[in-house]
């Protein structure tokens, strides 16, 4: 049985959800060995709670005012820290910025391998098999890790989280740490967008327009979709190009690669980089002028037609339908 | 101001990635082979602070022999060099074999910033810049989309996960950077042809005294599975948009 140790991440609305989808995994892999989740942050008390009900056996946390923002250095150290009271055979993490550094930072310290955006994990002759789309999706690789512990990145929405079991709970205790002094990172502002806005990353539903949206004042009928369905707006790259929107909402192969459970493509051709960052969605949605285009060929359900006509009668049908 | 740019040479993303026959490896017959697009910013980046306060600009890069194209690029952009290590194998090695070797290729002198693209678009690990940074025991920030530098202390900005964070780093450190970060500039005729006279050091591993091992080992290849043929809808637009919902809630149950 193997022991995990799992790296929640904690902002300003607590544990995210794709953390918890890593813990539930981790659970689930590690079977009856220990699972260990370790919160860097500022008032953990509730999360670390929480963690023990949603699988952790031991929960490590770094509560303090130093680990409020997310500060790379401080929070390898404190990583750091938690491994040494750890013997981990894996190091778990949600796919997200913060972790991206954090991953390929330890990995490098650890001297372990790692495998990022993995969408699944397979056990085979007693060895994790990691698979991850590599080319943004144009092909999957499955990779054996090295290393002690090897560490894996998860992508959101596509594990499952524990149910929450009030009757559980786990071991608390604080990750010894050093004085952190001489750092030479120093987060200036961190200004969250609207609370409200959901990041694309993360997304269950994307609402996502492209050259055919004409211009940046037409995304708000996206906008009020998407609002109405709690969804994030994406954008293909003709449209950001066109400065129409802002990079972060870029999807594609230069862009962000997407697994949301509804992806709604309105005015999308589907060029291959775009399709390359959004096949992988549980359902495509398209809406398109060009019965022709390439989108309505990985699209689940295709409408042809004017989407500045098709969108608000969506929006419309949405609210009745949702009550 | 002496600035180190790691650059590959990567399929362009316009490209369909088809495998061997065999499934062992990704068939490079017939795909464009262009410079990373996200090294574009980064060399864009390193060349406009030169510009601005002087320095030098040297471009690392490991990879294929046919990785000069891309070295070309920037190089006929405005970078002043180039120190590269020829290994076909090595060029799609796995991130922490390809990180320690550009970190020792790096080390061999002192830089100020190192750059590089925020991911490679081929094998997407995001990997390769932190952890050259590590290895050369100094900060990075990863995905800046604005870069200001002020004596030995840099201000940079980024978008993560819906907020917008400005960081204070102080040199020497490593940025990967992103669209948005500059609007990188096309190699002019006259770069071009100062391009193929700019000096490229060849570099060897046991140049570098080092042997990396391979902490990643693929298993398998494949490609995705193709999606089901899907269903288009028919009928006047209401009669399409209402379909839509029902099938959205009934049969996928999606929403």
């Amino acid at each position: 049985m193997a022991s995990i140790c799992v790296v929640l991440e904690h902002g300003r609305t607590g544990i995210s959800k794709a953390s918890l989808e890593a813990l539930g995994e981790a659970r689930r892999q590690a079977g009856d060995g220990q699972v260990t989740a370790v919160i860097i942050g500022k008032g953990l008390d509730e999360a670390a709670a929480l963690a023990g009900r949603m699988g952790a056996d031991r929960v490590l946390v770094a509560d303090d005012d130093r680990f409020a923002e997310f500060n790379l250095e401080a929070h390898e150290h404190a990583l750091s820290q938690a491994l040494v009271d750890v013997k981990a055979d894996f190091l778990f993490m949600p796919v997200s910025t913060h972790t991206r550094e954090l991953s390929s930072r330890m990995a490098m310290s650890l001297g372990s391998g790692l495998a990022v955006d993995v969408t699944a994990i397979e056990e085979k002759e007693g060895r994790l098999h990691f698979t991850r789309p590599i080319f943004a999706g144009k092909a999957l690789e499955t990779v054996t890790l090295e290393g002690r512990p090897a560490i894996a990145t998860l992508r959101p929405n596509l594990f499952q989280p524990m149910e929450e079991d009030a009757g559980r709970s786990a071991d608390i205790s604080a990750i010894g740490l050093s004085d952190l002094e001489g750092l030479r990172t120093l987060v200036k502002e961190a200004v969250a967008a609207a609370i409200d806005k959901v990041p694309l990353g993360e997304a269950q539903i994307i609402v996502s327009g492209g050259r055919g949206m004409k211009g940046p004042e037409n995304y708000r009928i996206l906008e009020e979709l998407a609002g109405l369905l709690g969804a994030a707006v994406g954008a293909s790259r003709a449209a950001v190009d066109a400065g129409w929107r802002p990079h972060a909402d870029q999807v594609g192969q230069t862009g962000k690669t997407v697994s949301p459970v509804l992806y709604i493509a309105c005015g999308i051709s589907g060029a291959i980089q775009h399709l390359a960052g959004m096949s992988s969605s549980r359902f495509i949605v398209a809406i398109n002028k060009d019965p022709e285009a390439p989108i309505f060929k990985v699209a689940d359900y295709g409408i042809v037609g004017d989407l500045f006509e098709v969108v608000p009668l969506l929006t419309e049908e949405f609210r009745k339908a949702l009550g | 101001m002496k600035i180190a740019v790691m650059v590959k040479q990567v399929a362009d993303t316009a490209a369909r990635i088809a495998l061997l026959p065999d499934g062992s490896a990704v068939n490079y017959e017939g795909v464009q082979l262009v410079l990373n697009p996200y090294d574009e910013f980064a060399v864009e980046e390193a060349i406009k602070l030169k510009e601005a306060g002087g320095g030098e600009v040297v471009l690392f890069n490991l990879g294929p022999d046919s990785a000069d194209e891309a070295l070309k690029t920037a190089l006929a952009m405005g970078a002043d060099r180039a120190v590269v290590l020829r290994d076909p194998e090595l060029g799609q090695a796995d991130a922490s074999v390809r990180a320690e070797i550009l970190a020792a290729m790096i080390a061999r002198e002192e830089f100020d910033i190192i750059f590089c693209g925020k991911q490679s678009v081929d094998s997407d690990t995001h990997q390769v810049g932190p952890a050259v940074a590590e290895k050369l025991g100094m900060p990075a920030v990863t995905f800046i989309n604005a870069f200001s530098l002020e004596g030995n202390k840099a201000t940079v900005s980024r978008e993560a996960e819906g907020v917008a964070e400005t960081l204070e780093i102080t040199l020497p450190a490593l940025f990967t950077c992103t669209k948005g970060l500059n609007e990188p500039r096309y190699p002019s005729l006259p770069g071009i042809m100062q391009a193929a006279r700019k000096p490229k050091e060849v570099l060897s591993l046991a140049d570098l005294g080092i042997q990396p091992e391979a902490k990643v080992k693929r298993q398998g290849l494949g490609s995705p599975p193709p999606r089901a043929e899907g269903r288009m809808l028919t009928g006047e637009t209401d009669e399409k948009v209402k379909e839509l919902v029902r099938l959205l809630r009934d049969e996928a149950h999606a929403i």
